[in-house]
């Protein structure tokens, strides 16, 4: 250790805040240096001389008296508006309180996803791997007369198949699919170079509360509608999905 | 009342006064009743004199500005060219004024660090605390104010002889 690294530690080392391999460091430099041995004794004379009590201001008397009368004042014309985070019913009322508002913010997690939810991603998961495979369309036609018989016999109903190829919707075919524990229509339309999911099925226990989404990417519309439960899922931005589902809905009633 | 001498002796060291001091310490115990009723963590004292400090600035802060006091600038007061040379101190058990107005004639930012570490025994780290300066700053600052004293000291016991 050199005598200016010893100086900028001196007063760290007086004060014993050194640590201990610095501090047996500077011990070894102050036996074999003069000069700095020299400071640290003015320095440690300095600490003396400000060690003494008389240099030490202590309160004077009357002080605490007067400051203890000052804070009652205080206390009393802060008491109405304390009134409320104060007292016993509030240290009971105050952890109550917070476990309820851990507990209301923990449940949701607990409850899980609604069926609504499960089956959002049923359909997505369809959607990708009628994409993934080259079983996209069970039937490929684009006539709807060709596309709605297809499904007699394979199903217990008769899917309703309509084709807005006059919007720019064009009907490509149809599939059977497997979705909420049953059997349902599969509906393949085109917009472009997106493609269409449309899923199908009677409405026979709850109606769907409708709809619209976007689940890993896809949007989703979801409805009930003419005793069927609809699911259509796309990669198609979500306005022209949403033109696309009031399109069907209005030639449903329609028909 | 806890630690009320540390609190005093902070504050009358700050202002320089004993009716600002008390003054200072009645405030800063309003403060701290204030904002934190009850507070009986580990470190009241270190906490209680952080509020003595900040309330003595505001004091100071509104009482100075009549009087042509020089702002503090740390790089004009590192000059210690001659920390390397030594002059031997020789100090006497009779020089307690002297060592009091050298203490005195310190500009604050001096002033507060020594109080607070040979005076009231705090720790680099509570004094960090306190000061609310990173560590390092306390250490450089110490050691600036003590070379400090001691020539304000030396000079002061040339003048007596």
């Amino acid at each position: 250790m050199d005598c200016t690294h010893a100086q900028s530690l001196l007063d760290t080392y007086v004060d014993q805040e050194l640590d201990p391999v610095r501090h047996l460091e500077m011990q070894e430099h102050l036996q074999g240096c003069a000069g700095c041995a020299q400071n640290y004794s003015d320095r440690q004379m300095i600490h003396q001389s400000l060690k003494t009590e008389s240099l030490y201001f202590k309160a004077p008397r009357g002080m605490e008296n007067r400051i203890q009368r000052s804070l009652r004042q205080a206390a009393r014309a802060e008491a109405p508006s304390r009134r409320w985070f104060s007292g016993d019913w509030f240290k009971i009322a105050a952890p109550l309180a917070v476990a309820a508002l851990v507990v209301l913010m923990i449940v949701p997690y607990f409850a899980g996803p609604s069926p609504d939810e499960v089956l959002g991603q049923e359909v997505v998961a369809s959607h990708i791997r009628s994409l993934m495979v080259d079983h996209l369309a069970d039937v490929a036609s684009t006539d709807e007369h060709t596309v709605k018989p297809w499904f007699n016999g394979k199903l217990d109903f008769s899917p309703p198949v309509v084709d807005p190829a006059k919007e720019g919707f064009p009907l490509i075919g149809g599939r059977l699919d497997y979705l909420n524990n049953r059997s349902v229509a599969a509906l393949i339309y085109q917009r472009d170079k997106h493609l269409i999911n449309v899923f199908v099925w009677p409405a026979t226990d709850r109606p769907i509360t409708e709809a619209r989404k976007k689940q890993q990417g896809y949007n989703v519309i979801r409805w009930t509608g003419s005793g069927m439960n609809f699911w259509v899922v796309s990669d198609l931005e979500a306005s022209q999905l949403a033109k696309f589902a009031e399109l069907l809905k209005s030639s449903l009633r329609a028909s | 009342m806890p630690h009320m001498n540390a609190a005093y002796n902070l504050a009358r060291w700050l202002t320089r006064n004993e009716d600002d001091a008390q003054d200072v310490v009645q405030e800063a115990y309003l403060r701290a009743f204030k904002f934190f009723e009850g507070f009986h963590g580990p470190d009241a004292r270190a906490w209680l004199l952080t509020t003595v400090r900040n309330t003595c600035y505001t004091w100071l802060e509104q009482n100075r500005r009549n009087r042509s006091a020089t702002p503090f600038d740390e790089e004009i007061h590192t000059g210690e060219e001659d920390a390397m040379n030594p002059s031997s101190l020789a100090l006497k058990s009779g020089d307690v004024k002297i060592v009091r107005e050298s203490l005195e004639e310190l500009p604050d930012e001096f002033r507060e660090v020594i109080v607070l570490r040979d005076l009231e025994e705090l720790s680099y780290k509570q004094i960090a605390a306190v000061i609310k300066a990173p560590l390092g700053t306390v250490m450089s600052r110490l050691a600036r104010a003590r070379e400090r004293l001691k020539r304000i000291l030396c000079s002061r016991l040339k003048e007596k002889f």
